[in-house]
């Protein structure tokens, strides 16, 4: 009895050591006619209040099958590339993991006769900063970082970061509960570029973030939503395509860009190592910077397109005109995009951040 | 010899999914990133002994809390018919089909300012801020974990053989006489194992303080999540910590009652 018990332990057990030393790797083979998409979850036009739905309309313009699955963080996506069978073909990650993947040899090199439609990307949007000779990836859309206020509770406009210490507004003040934005905001105000930070410039903004911690109602991350659009809150710095979303639900709100400067971040089209498909992704890709998608897909998500033929032809005089989603070129060389943060520069980042919370 | 074939899968299940995990964690804290032998994560660990501390204190405190609530509620229970009993055992079990986020962001919403409570209290002229503090996380987990009081003394109390109670109100006992006595003593194995259900979870739970606590209340779950963004070592050292305190702790929930009572 017990020899059997052991046999089933040591089978159990190497067939998890094996699932788990595979990651990319195994797993059967794929179909025809698939592409496989992993995506931030609400992050793609689906169909609702009259918008296009995407995915559809590239399967009936194309055949291809879509398997669409999502993810809520990058680290999330890094680890299912790392550590899982499962195969992907396009997946969409912020400018800091592109930079990791590469780093890491996880990505294909693209195959730019498949995807004409690169040539209607903004020319900022070409060559990444986190993919500066443009072999992996291929902009999916942008936005910057600014801040939220309610006009009942904060009689001038803020133009600088220091808004969010600002004492009269103390205990309406909400943060974000991410290491890398809020670090990076204390960094502007202490002049420094967080693009490439220290661990001593990390220490000054830690620093920083202490003095305005007894100033704050909240870190938060998704609940700014329900505490600006239910007036809750005074004022917040969060992702602009987010706050435009919040200003339509309450109209006591607006926007503020600080003169800081801001943080530049875009996400973009990648294929994988573990791409089975790696003609139809390129199809994918190619199709969502079509022009007339591409700016479909920008009236679902409020982020910015890199698209140039669709912002020119297609969007709105309304969006092209508010700053806050195309911002100026002289703002946007005063933001900076995070790429070049070493890992060990990181997690000093996230343990003085939790350190900072648990004080 | 009894068969012990019927436990097979469950011994699986057991070592691939509890042991395996825990030695994992245990092999993580005790090394650094290049997997080395190194004690480096549990000197770190040792910054969040506040936390440490704050938490285990919110924890009792919202044990105790139910403890008071529930035990009464348990005793009045078993005493109504038993249809009564029935529906309002139900109606304790109604919330728990619910999302557990989906009920602690329901307060967010009962909590907030000019919420339906803010707005009753003012009527009576009472105006305070009633959320993002420790107060508000202390409910949450009330709330949170009451049933699991409620049910364990519940069951153990409606077991007490009547006889007992007849037989001691034969000799004379007065009603309170036979609750000391009788069924107080009775009910002890619901009350260790309602203790364990209460405080092992909300030691050890996150979130619940994201949402309804401020800036100051983090608990050490919280920290755990966090850490490991970036830093699975100390994370693990935490974490074997706290499993370690709670371990601690029931042993000593089982010295007071026999082992059965605790799962």
């Amino acid at each position: 009895m017990k020899r059997i018990i052991s046999i089933v332990l040591a089978s159990a057990m190497t067939a998890t050591c094996v699932a788990c030393l595979s990651g990319c790797g195994g797993s059967a083979s794929a179909d025809a006619g698939e592409v496989n998409v992993y995506n931030w979850g609400e992050y793609i036009s689906n169909g609702e209040d009259d918008t296009l739905d995407v995915i559809e309309e590239f399967e009936r313009r194309t055949n291809i099958k879509v398997n669409y699955t999502t993810y809520e963080t990058n680290e999330e996506l890094y680890n299912m590339l790392k550590n899982s069978n499962v195969s992907y073909d396009v997946v969409i990650p912020s400018e800091y993991m592109i930079s990791r993947l590469i780093d890491e040899d996880m990505l294909l090199e693209l195959d730019f006769d498949n995807i004409p439609n690169y040539d209607n990307l903004m020319e900022r949007f070409k060559k990444l900063s986190c993919d500066p000779e443009g072999k992996y990836t291929v902009c999916y859309s942008w936005g910057i970082t600014g801040m939220v206020y309610d006009k009942t509770k904060v009689k001038t406009k803020p133009d600088s970061w220091d808004a969010l210490w600002n004492k009269d507004l103390s205990g309406q003040i909400l943060m974000f509960n991410n290491s890398r934005d809020a670090m990076a905001i204390a960094m502007q105000l202490e002049g420094i570029n967080p693009a490439n930070c220290t661990k001593a410039d990390v220490d000054k903004a830690a620093k920083k973030l202490k003095e305005q911690k007894p100033l704050l109602k909240k870190y938060v991350m998704d609940q700014v939503f329900t505490e600006m659009e239910n007036s809750q809150s005074a004022i917040a710095p969060y992702y602009a395509g987010d706050i435009i979303t919040m200003m339509d639900n309450n109209e006591d709100l607006d926007y503020a860009m600080p003169k800081d400067g801001a943080n530049l971040f875009y996400d973009a089209m990648c294929i994988p190592k573990c791409s089975k498909n790696k003609e139809n992704a390129e199809k994918f890709i190619n199709f969502m910077q079509d022009p007339e998608i591409a700016a479909a897909n920008f009236e679902y998500l409020n982020y910015a397109t890199p698209n140039q033929v669709a912002y020119d032809d297609y969007i709105d005089e309304d969006a092209k005109n508010n700053k806050f989603i195309y911002p100026s070129d002289e703002y946007l060389d005063k933001c900076y995009v995070f790429t070049n943060v070493s890992d060990e520069v990181y997690s000093y980042m996230q343990e003085q951040f939790v350190k900072i919370q648990a004080d | 010899m009894k068969s012990r074939k019927p436990s097979i899968p469950y011994i699986i299940w057991m070592v691939v999914f509890t042991m395996i995990p825990i030695i994992m964690i245990g092999f993580t804290a005790f090394t650094d990133k290049n997997g080395n032998f190194s004690l480096q994560a549990f000197t770190n660990a040792f910054y969040y002994t506040n936390i440490f501390v704050k938490s285990l204190w919110i924890a009792l405190i919202s044990t105790a809390i139910c403890l008071v609530l529930a035990y009464p509620l348990a005793y009045l229970l078993t005493r109504m018919k038993e249809s009564t009993q029935n529906t309002l055992i139900m109606l304790l079990m109604v919330p728990m089909w619910m999302n557990f986020l989906l009920r602690i962001y329901a307060w967010v919403t009962l909590l907030q300012d000019n919420s339906p409570i803010d707005m009753m209290l003012s009527l009576l002229g009472i105006h305070s801020t009633y959320i993002g503090n420790t107060g508000a996380v202390i409910l949450g987990m009330v709330y949170e974990y009451l049933p699991f009081m409620v049910l364990p003394i519940y069951t153990v109390m409606s077991k007490i053989d009547n006889g007992l109670i007849e037989a001691a109100q034969d000799l004379g006992s007065s009603n309170f006489t036979v609750f000391r006595k009788v069924v107080a003593p009775l009910s002890v194995p619901g009350i260790i194992s309602g203790v364990t259900m209460v405080f092992v979870p909300s030691a050890s739970t996150f979130l619940v303080a994201q949402y309804l606590g401020g800036p100051d209340d983090i608990m050490i779950g919280d920290v755990i999540e966090k850490i490991f963004w970036t830093d699975q070592n100390t994370g693990s050292a935490i974490s074997l910590i706290l499993m370690i305190f709670i371990f601690v702790f029931l042993i000593i929930m089982n010295l007071f009652g026999d082992e059965e009572a605790i799962a």
